[in-house]
Formats: structure tokens, C-alpha cells, sequence
């Protein structure tokens, strides 16, 4: 099953690098890892993605639990959360298909943050799920690029992760 | 008073209180090395080869409750740290590593002699530090310890760069230590430890298995007055040998992969299972969905979350220090008013012996013609009184000195039982010498075993290290040939040891005594002039049967009651 752990961590040098290392060791799948300081300069937030066999999410968390450098993991899955993901989209945008494209990024309530002759730029802000939904509907001939930031995620309400 | 990064690096082992350390210069360690040189609190073993540093370190640590401290250079220094550094990693042995660094400046210029220390060791240390500032090396020292030791032990290594060690800064050592994302835990759960006690109190079938925790937290005292409380039976890996009495009559031996019949046969059919500092290993366990085929409730108390409910379903988790974990439930078992009954126990007993007679014990087929390596194990146990600290390389020799050596004491035997390190023998028992002056020191190996790092002989010299070498000879990489026997149809690939030197002149050549023994006849007279030279290593090589196999056996993959006894018995 598909889960987001969040965890708290030393802003160290190296620190991440324990983190990649910890789950390449163990065989632990990384579908996406997002990573940037906190309001507190000597924390970072980081956001795993991965999916696994119960036992095998229970050991990721009791692993990262075990790292030094980490102060606090949260396995979001264990309770009600929020996660968005960032994505930038360029694409082919010539002719009738370009208000197609304009219509679509619409629906899905894209901002369109740079266009060109011939090409679109479209920024989204969503669920991984509807990220991909969005990339569906578009279809991958039209697309030039995709950039994604990775999901990141928070607890809902007083679900908080905190020193 | 300003202090070089070197001398604040060796005032750091000073204030440790740390007495012996193993190590190798070489051009990033040179102000160390000075510095080393400028004091004599702490006194430098230097060894032969970086791998044995680490490994004496690891003897010292593990024969004490001290951490094992050891210094090497940068590039191959560290990389040959590497096997001694995973080895202790994977059996959770407190050590400091320190080791130098090419110069910040020069650094991720591919200098000479770099290597990245902390990102090749990442995997296989507790954690590591890089050495950024001067100012840092105190403090950073002072964590490393504190690392090292706390918690689950394992290896802490601090990597100083050249130009950083020759800086100067105030030389101020922390009182104290506390690392915010860091909290080991102490005492246990009380209401966990009230189930465990609830459950073992009315356990029908019950069994306490304990390993290398048991040791390395000094709680063999606990784990002995809970089995006797109890007088449930009770099994020690190959780790935690020496936990519990091995000549009590509630000791079944080891369990698992060369385990007794009767140790693996209780472990299988127990109802609940206790497990204290030990982890499940596929040597102990075998095959966990075999395991898992006979329902039972499990116990696990562990210092480390993430050894629980890794390969085996744990019903009761307790996490925490074990000594106290133990004292918690000896207090909730004797202010229980329950008491196991004792004709469901007597019937438990009954199988219980009833596979000891089965399993017809360890046993072996002596002859008078060609020395049995078992024999020279039990002759050795027999001369040293049971009392030696025995160290051991990997291989049929570490199986035969766990099964045939009775530890009535725990951090009595030192062996690699993680990584399986061969070499790792005679360089613990540097260690183990050290920190033990004037005790029984016996190293069981193999002759390749020893050849991994025979150097060693040569610090043994130069340290007066009295260690006696058993290796026992049969010419072969025993274990390996014994598996290709069984499982690859007799094809004995690469397992042979041709050319092999004059073990006798070799010895000699270092300076020690060297005996070759041929006739069982002579295996006790050789032993007990051997440990008669109480100033003298003595390089013992015993000829052994070349065809000897180690059993009981569970082969790999197999489960535990699939256990092979002696074929020929």
C-alpha cells in the first residue's frame, strides 16, 4: 500500500544521504522524496512516498525512527491528511488543440504561467492522483516536459509534527 | 589554554578514561600521532594491518564494558577499517573510530589518500560524524561515546581532516551530552511487562531465548534469576552465549543453523516464547514461514524497535535497557500471586528431555587415529577450566568451540556472529589480552581463518601478548567444503587450501612458539605445556579430520524440527 511519511530531521550535511542510503540498503521503495528547511533553520521537513507490505512500512518507520539525525516521523497514512504536489507542464500548443489545452488546465484548476507560439506553460498544484489525471487528459503526444515536485503532506487539524 | 585539534582529539580519549587504542599512522593522522606521542595516558597499539585495528578494538569492547577506540589514516586506512567497522556494526559493539582526512581545502579534489570516509561507512556505523570546525572535535568526540555506548551499542566514527587537527582552539570537554533527536529508552512499558508476566505465568509449553543483548547490556544476572524464578528451560545464541550458565540443567545450548535437536525442537513447539535481546536471525530461526506454521504467543524485549517484528510476528513488544526491562518483570512475576503450575511444567520437562535423548546430545565419533576437532575443543575447555576468554575466527571452528566450550560467564566468547568475519579472530584477542592482562586467552581458527590476518602475530610480538592460537588444521575451508558437500554434489570448488605454509616456522619466524600436532595422543600434552607458557603465545596447528561436518544442522532455508543429526552415530 501506498503511504506518506513525514519526517523531522537535523539540517545537516548528510543527513538526506541517510535517509536515500537507508532505503536503497533495505530494499525500501522511493516513489518520490521531498526535502526543504523549516521555519526552524536546523530542522528539515522531509516527504517520503513509498509503498509496501505492512510490515514493510513498519519497519521504514521504526528505521528512520532509528537514525540519528531524525527528531520525529509521522506515517500521515495513520491518520486524516492533506497532500499536495506541484507540476509544471509544457506542452504542444498550436491550432485548435491550444484552447483545448487552455479548456482543460481550467477544469483542472491550472494556472498558465508562461505561452510562447507555439507552446504552453501550465502550473498545478494538486493531489499526485490528480496530477496524473490532469497528464491523462492531455495525453503524452502534446507533452514537451513535466516537471514534479514530489508530494508533500500534513496532518489535518490538530495532527501536527513538531518538536 | 589553546589546544591543537590533535591533542583536544587525544585529551578526548583521556577524559574517556580510554587506556588502550589500536591503530596505524599515516600522513592524515600525522599531528595525532604527535600528539599521541607528547602524553602516555593513553597508550597506542599499533597493529599490522587497519582491519585488525578495528577488530582489537572490538575484543577489547567486547571482553569489558568499555568502548574500543582505534585511529587510522585517511584512504586505505579507513577502507581497511571497513570490515572491522561492519563487523561490530552487525553485533551492536560499542567503538569510536577516528579516523584522518585529506585537508578540508583539498577535499573532493581526489587528493592523495582520499576517500569519502563518512559516505563509505554510512551503511555499516550507528552514525558518523565529518569534523567541520576545530571547535567541533570535543563536543563531537564526546557524542561519538555517548553514541557508541547508549541505546543499541554500535561503531561511531569521526572523521578529522589533516589542516582541522592542527588548528587550535580552547579545550573545553563537555560535562554532559544530549543529542535532541536522540533518546534511547530505559525502562520498559509496565503494562506490556505485566502481560508478558501474565503470559508467561500460563504458559504450557514456555521458552526463554536469549542472545547477544543479554551480554552486551550486563544482564546475565537478570536472565539467570528470571530462568531459575521461572524454571522454564532456556536457550542462548550464538551471540548470547555465556548469558546463561552453560552447565545449568535449564540450559538446552544453542539453538538453530548448528544448534542442539533439543534447543531447536523447543524453540519450534513452544506455546510462548520469550525473547530477550535477540533478534530472530535466519541462523536462529531458519525459515520463518516454517516457524511461523506452529502457533505461539511471542515475548520480544529489545532495546531496538526495529528489531522487533522484523522477521517474526511479536504478540508482546517491550521496549527498553534489559537490565531494568528484567528487573520490571522479576518484580511482576514475584508480586504475582500466580506461580507456573508445576505438573503443566513437569510435563513440558518430560518432552523436553525427551528430545535431549533423542538429539543424544553433542556428540562426535573420536578416534585414535586422526584428532577430532571437537576433542580439541573439549580438551581445551577441559585445561582452561571452562574459565578462558575464547576468541574465534568463521567456520566449522566457531561452530565446534560454541557448541563444545561450556560459557558459564557472559562476555567469555568473542566471535563474529553477524557478518561472520574470518580474520576477526587473533586481533580480538589482542584486544581481549589487553584489556584482560594476565587472563586465559585462547584464539580457535581455522587455517584460513588465521591466514586473513596472520600479520597480527608480529603486534602480538611486540606487545607481549601470551594468546593461544588452536587452529585447526584440516585443509580445508571446512564450512564451505562441508555445504558443497552437502548441497553441491561433492564438487569441492576452491575450498581446498594447497601450499599451505609451515605453520610451526611461521610462528617462529615471529618470534613465538609453534607446535604441529598429528596424534590425538598428543593433543592434551600439547595444550597443557601451551597454557603452562603463561608469558608465551603459542601457535597451536592441529591436524584435524579433513572430512568432519558440524552438526546438528538446519540447512539454509529449511526450518527448525527439519534439523539433521550426525549421519554417522
Amino acid at each position: 500500500m501506498r503511504h506518506i511519511i513525514s519526517l523531522l530531521m537535523e539540517n545537516e550535511a548528510g543527513a538526506l544521504s541517510r535517509v536515500a542510503g537507508l532505503f536503497s540498503a533495505r530494499g525500501y521503495n522511493i516513489e518520490s522524496l521531498v526535502v526543504a528547511p523549516t521555519e526552524d533553520p536546523t530542522l528539515s521537513r522531509m516527504t517520503i512516498v513509498t509503498s509496501g507490505s505492512d510490515a514493510v512500512i513498519e519497519q521504514i518507520n521504526k528505521q528512520l525512527n532509528k537514525l540519528i539525525d531524525v527528531a520525529a516521523v509521522m506515517d500521515l497514512n495513520e491518520g486524516e491528511h492533506l497532500e499536495r504536489e506541484l507540476m509544471l507542464v509544457k506542452v504542444r500548443a498550436e491550432g485548435v488543440a491550444r484552447d483545448e489545452l487552455k479548456h482543460i488546465a481550467d477544469t483542472f484548476q491550472g494556472r498558465i504561467i508562461d505561452v510562447s507560439d507555439r507552446t504552453l506553460t501550465i502550473e498545478l498544484t494538486d493531489t499526485c492522483a490528480r496530477l496524473d489525471g490532469f497528464l491523462q487528459a492531455i495525453g503524452r503526444d502534446l507533452i514537451l516536459e513535466t516537471v514534479r515536485s514530489g508530494a508533500s503532506g500534513i496532518g489535518r487539524g490538530e495532527r501536527i509534527l513538531k518538536l | 589554554m589553546e589546544l591543537t585539534g590533535a591533542e583536544i582529539a587525544i585529551r578526548c580519549l583521556q577524559e574517556e578514561g580510554v587506556e588502550y587504542i589500536f591503530g596505524y599512522p599515516g600522513g592524515a593522522v600525522l599531528h595525532i600521532y604527535d600528539a599521541l606521542f607528547q602524553q602516555d595516558r593513553v597508550k597506542h597499539i599499533l597493529v599490522r594491518h587497519e582491519q585488525a585495528a578495528v577488530h582489537a578494538a572490538d575484543g577489547y569492547a567486547r571482553s569489558s564494558e568499555k568502548v574500543g577506540v582505534a585511529l587510522v589514516t585517511s584512504g586505505p586506512g579507513i577502507t581497511n577499517a571497513v570490515t572491522g567497522i561492519a563487523t561490530a556494526y552487525m553485533d551492536s559493539i560499542p567503538l569510536v573510530i577516528i579516523s584522518g582526512q585529506v585537508p578540508s581545502y583539498a577535499i573532493g579534489e581526489d587528493a592523495f589518500q582520499e576517500v569519502d570516509a563518512v559516505g563509505i561507512t554510512r551503511p555499516c556505523v550507528k552514525h558518523n560524524f565529518l569534523i567541520k570546525h576545530v571547535k567541533d572535535i570535543g563536543p563531537t568526540i564526546k557524542k561519538a561515546f555517548y553514541l557508541a555506548k547508549s541505546g543499541r551499542p554500535g561503531p561511531v566514527l569521526v572523521d578529522i581532516p589533516k589542516d582541522i587537527s592542527n588548528q587550535k582552539t580552547e579545550f573545553v570537554y563537555p560535562d554532559s551530552v544530549s543529542i535532541r533527536s536522540y533518546n534511547p529508552v530505559g525502562k520498559g512499558d509496565i503494562e506490556q511487562i505485566r502481560r508478558a508476566a501474565q503470559l508467561l505465568l500460563e504458559a504450557k509449553r514456555p521458552m526463554i531465548y536469549s542472545g547477544g543483548g543479554v551480554v552486551l547490556s550486563g544482564a546475565s544476572a537478570q536472565l539467570t534469576e528470571l530462568v531459575r524464578l521461572l524454571g522454564f528451560p532456556c536457550t542462548n545464541t550464538l551471540m548470547g552465549l555465556g548469558g546463561y550458565p552453560a552447565t545449568d540443567k535449564q540450559f538446552l545450548g544453542m539453538p538453530g543453523m548448528h544448534g542442539t535437536y533439543e534447543a531447536c525442537m523447543a524453540m519450534q513447539y513452544c506455546d510462548v516464547l520469550i525473547a530477550i535481546g535477540a533478534r530472530f536471525d535466519d541462523r536462529v530461526v531458519g525459515n520463518v514461514e516454517h516457524f511461523a506454521q506452529v502457533p505461539r504467543k511471542i515475548i520480544h524485549l529489545d532495546i531496538d524497535p526495529s528489531s522487533i517484528a522484523k522477521r517474526v510476528k511479536v504478540d508482546v513488544p517491550v521496549v527498553g535497557e534489559l537490565k531494568p526491562v528484567l528487573e520490571q518483570l522479576l518484580g511482576e512475576l514475584r508480586n504475582s500471586n500466580k506461580k507456573p503450575d508445576p505438573a503443566t511444567l513437569a510435563a513440558w520437562w518430560k518432552q523436553v528431555n525427551e528430545w535431549r535423548v533423542k538429539g543424544g546430545g553433542l556428540r562426535y565419533k573420536n578416534s585414535t587415529e586422526i584428532i577430532k576437532p571437537q576433542f580439541v575443543i573439549e580438551k581445551l575447555y577441559e585445561i582452561t577450566g571452562g574459565d578462558a576468554f575464547v576468541t574465534s575466527d568463521v567456520g566449522q571452528h566457531q561452530m565446534w568451540a560454541a557448541q563444545y566450550y561450556k560459557f558459564n560467564k557472559p562476555r567469555r566468547w568473542i566471535n563474529s556472529g553477524g557478518l561472520g568475519t574470518m580474520g576477526f579472530g587473533l586481533p580480538a584477542a589482542m584486544g581481549v589480552q589487553l584489556i584482560n592482562p594476565g587472563a586465559t586467552v585462547a584464539c580457535v581458527t581455522g587455517e584460513g581463518s588465521i591466514q586473513m590476518n596472520i600479520q597480527e602475530l608480529s603486534t602480538c610480538k611486540q606487545f607481549h601478548l601470551p594468546i593461544k592460537v588452536l587452529s585447526l588444521n584440516n585443509r580445508y575451508l571446512g564450512m564451505v567444503r562441508q555445504w558443497q558437500e552437502f548441497f553441491h554434489g561433492n564438487r569441492y570448488s576452491e575450498s581446498y587450501m594447497d601450499a599451505l605454509p609451515d605453520f610451526v616456522k611461521l610462528a617462529e619466524a615471529y618470534g613465538h612458539i609453534g607446535v604441529r600436532i598429528d596424534k590425538p595422543s598428543d593433543v592434551e600434552p600439547a595444550l597443557k605445556e601451551a597454557f603452562a607458557r603463561k608469558n608465551d603465545l603459542v601457535f597451536m596447528d592441529f591436524q584435524t579430520d579433513p572430512t568432519e561436518n558440524v552438526f546438528p544442522m538446519v540447512p539454509g532455508g529449511k526450518g527448525l524440527s527439519e534439523v539433521i543429526l550426525s549421519e554417522d552415530l
